[in-house]
């Protein structure tokens, strides 16, 4: 299995009354009166600090997103990060490690081509680590804080996926006639260095067009729920029976998951140490209504149906449905939200969560809500001495290949191990 | 009275199959359903006493192919479907009364078209924008807060009706589905601020207009109705007391007579 270190850039310090009064924590939260630049001059570099930590632990992949216009997580341009950990982790003799972009948002950049451009500088920079990610971006994201048409969202994004492919392996002049962009001549510089591109990563949110369009193209789709691997069955499910349906085999590498995740010593400690973080991360960075993830429009009829046919249980929390505020970090862990313990328990969950979902790349979140630099430091180092070599080992007895990861970096968590074992 | 049916015109422009409800005796008039999607209420039932009613359906909405919004790509495009679709129905110069949504386009096809549209009744228009009087962001709201902004007192018996929900799960599923869609589908045409340059254009109209507005319009405040006198020749405002958006459900008793009259007239 691949495993990311994947990070949101939360603000870590909103007082202990928010949100109070506020419809949402995206969009509705006043800079003016929670933002503080020097505060996020210290995250920033904090965050970067601790994607590179795990850069030296041995994950397998560094991972960054775009949002907009809220506390959760504010990295505007997820290619602005990814320069400088492209650029680092070279230097430091690193370049083994992935640059997970998941993603920069096609539909809400325009023209779309320079996202075509900034990942290619990145897997330029990075002789080729760049995995490639193509997020349809959040109604909050796209739609409220960047303008673009609900209804409109879905088609620009496959347009601008398609204009991407074609700008980086086009080998002549094109002029692009779309019915959302129009370019009268591409001529891309420069092109990436993974031939014929860097793979392409779709993240998702259950949406049922998002595993068809994964499935006729080939793709691998990163399930992104902060609700862990029990509410994920209904959604992976679906997702592997879509896959059967269109012909396509159960490969893992097909499918990742995102999960956060908090070691400890002990489990008991490792409570302690993460339940105001798990809490301050549900109740105030998650803060947010559906209407606001996906106005009208957002998700085309036949998903929305689909979600609204599906019962209460189809999506259990993942749909934001149900109130977060009374359950207790022990609720989260308890339903596994979130997967705290020892290391053995974090292994022990990680896996049996990996196989029932079926799932080949894991995503974790290792800093996440308040917790501090050295909290977070402390739990990634932890991660990665002692979960992270058995995680990768998972799936290495199947003979799945995992075309969706870069060509360079596919067989490089068995060398390391023959290394140590050298 | 007899039941309104439903006819399929196939229209050219944008390859869209246009649905249109129908009922009633008399000369024709149309009636624009606002972002919510189609609705066949008393108020329309009442026009059909007097009038034959036609009722387009909104690309995406009502009994139009769901998908079918996706290529009526802009507001020009839509202008022209209803152009056509009023071709079809042989409709020379004809009253039209729009809800909301259904104002906005009764005057950008007034301003296309002025000789096309005798009068219009607009209750509640969107379609123009004060940046210190901002139209309630509609679509992006809680149902709970949407519904309190659309009507004055959600206690009223025909609110409570309009808002009752069908039993069974999968029609409930499937109502709302349509009208989330239907705020999408009109949506698209006002995202993300409902002021697409028909202030520009709406010199143009000729067409004499009722202007109807609750004065307790919490969604497009009340001073829009002297925005949209301003700038229509030959209109008239009338204010109703105790009212919020939707004149057609919390004041029908009102609002009836006045269209009535001044149609009539």
């Amino acid at each position: 299995m691949k495993v990311t270190s994947f990070h949101f850039m939360p603000y870590r310090d909103l007082p202990d009354d928010f949100p109070k009064g506020l419809d949402s924590a995206w969009v509705d939260a006043p800079w003016w009166e929670y933002g503080d630049a020097n505060k996020v001059s210290d995250f920033y570099n904090w965050s970067i600090d601790e994607l590179m930590l795990a850069a030296r632990l041995g994950f397998d992949g560094i991972g960054t997103n775009e949002h907009h216009q809220n506390p959760y997580g504010f990295m505007c341009n997820p290619n602005l990060f990814g320069a400088i950990l492209a650029k680092m982790t070279r230097d430091q003799g690193l370049d083994d490690v992935a640059l997970v972009q998941l993603g920069a948002t096609l539909a809400a950049t325009s023209p779309p081509i320079r996202i075509a451009e900034e990942y290619a500088v990145l897997d330029c920079i990075s002789g080729g680590r760049l995995v490639a990610g193509v997020p349809l971006g959040l109604g909050c994201d796209a739609n409220i804080s960047y303008g673009v048409t609900p209804m409109d969202q879905r088609e620009r994004w496959r347009e601008a996926i398609d204009l991407m492919l074609k700008a980086w392996t086009a080998k002549e002049f094109f002029a692009w006639n779309g019915k959302y962009y129009q370019l009268p001549k591409v001529n891309l510089w420069p092109r990436p260095v993974q031939d014929p591109h860097p793979p392409l990563l779709v993240p998702g949110a259950a949406s049922s067009s998002t595993w068809d369009y994964c499935h006729d193209r080939n793709l691998p789709y990163a399930y992104l729920s902060y609700f862990g691997g029990k509410s994920a069955y209904n959604v992976m499910d679906r997702f592997w029976e879509r896959a059967a349906a269109k012909g396509k085999d159960a490969n893992p590498y097909r499918a990742s998951f995102l999960q956060l995740v908090g070691v400890a010593e002990t489990d008991r400690k490792a409570e302690e140490e993460y339940a105001k973080h798990v809490e301050y991360f549900y109740h105030k960075l998650l803060h947010q209504p559906t209407y606001q993830i996906a106005p009208p429009g957002y998700s085309d009829y036949k998903s929305l149906l689909n979600v609204l046919k599906g019962g209460k249980n189809f999506l259990q929390f993942a749909d934001l449905s149900i109130e977060l505020k009374p359950l207790k970090a022990k609720d989260m862990i308890a339903n596994e939200f979130v997967v705290i313990g020892s290391p053995a328990t974090v292994r022990d969950k990680l896996e049996a969560m990996a196989r029932r979902l079926n799932v080949g790349h894991l995503m974790v979140v290792m800093q996440f809500g308040s917790m501090p630099h050295h909290v977070a430091c402390k739990n990634i180092e932890l991660f990665g001495r002692e979960v992270l070599p058995h995680l990768q080992k998972i799936w290495e007895d199947k003979a799945f290949e995992n075309a969706w990861w870069p060509k360079k970096l596919r067989n490089r968590a068995v060398k390391k191990r023959e290394m140590a074992t050298a | 009275m007899a039941a309104p049916v439903t006819k399929t015109f196939p229209i050219k422009h944008c390859n869209f199959e246009a649905k249109v409800k129908t009922a009633g005796n008399g000369p024709p008039l149309v009636y624009l359903h606002p972002a919510g999607g189609p609705l066949w209420d008393d108020f329309v039932e009442g026009l059909t006493e007097r009038y034959t009613v036609y009722a387009p359906h909104h690309p995406g909405t009502g009994e139009t192919v769901r998908e079918s919004i996706y290529s009526v790509e802009s507001l020009w495009d839509l202008v022209l479907v209803y152009d056509e679709i009023f071709d079809a129905l042989n409709l020379q110069s004809v009253p039209v009364v729009g809800t909301s949504f259904g104002g906005m386009m009764a005057c950008e096809l007034a301003a296309h078209r002025p000789e096309r549209i005798s009068k219009m009744v607009l209750l509640d228009p969107i379609g123009l924008w004060r940046d210190d009087a901002p139209v309630a962001p509609y679509m992006v709201m809680s149902p709970g807060k949407l519904v309190a902004t659309l009507y004055k007192d959600l206690s009223s018996e025909p609110v409570k009706k309009v808002l009752q929900m069908p039993e069974d799960p999968d029609a409930a599923a499937t109502l709302i589905a349509d009208l989330v869609w239907a705020l999408g589908a009109t949506g698209k045409f006002v995202w993300p601020i409902p002021d697409k340059g028909l202030k520009k254009r709406m010199h143009r109209i000729k067409a004499k207009a009722l202007i109807v507005w609750g004065e307790d319009d919490a969604l497009v405040s009340p001073i829009y109705a002297n925005e949209f006198a301003q700038r229509i020749a030959n209109s008239q405002v009338e204010i109703i007391k105790d009212c919020g958006h939707v004149p057609q459900v919390e004041r029908l008793e009102i609002l009836k007579p006045l269209v009535a009259n001044f149609l009539a007239a």
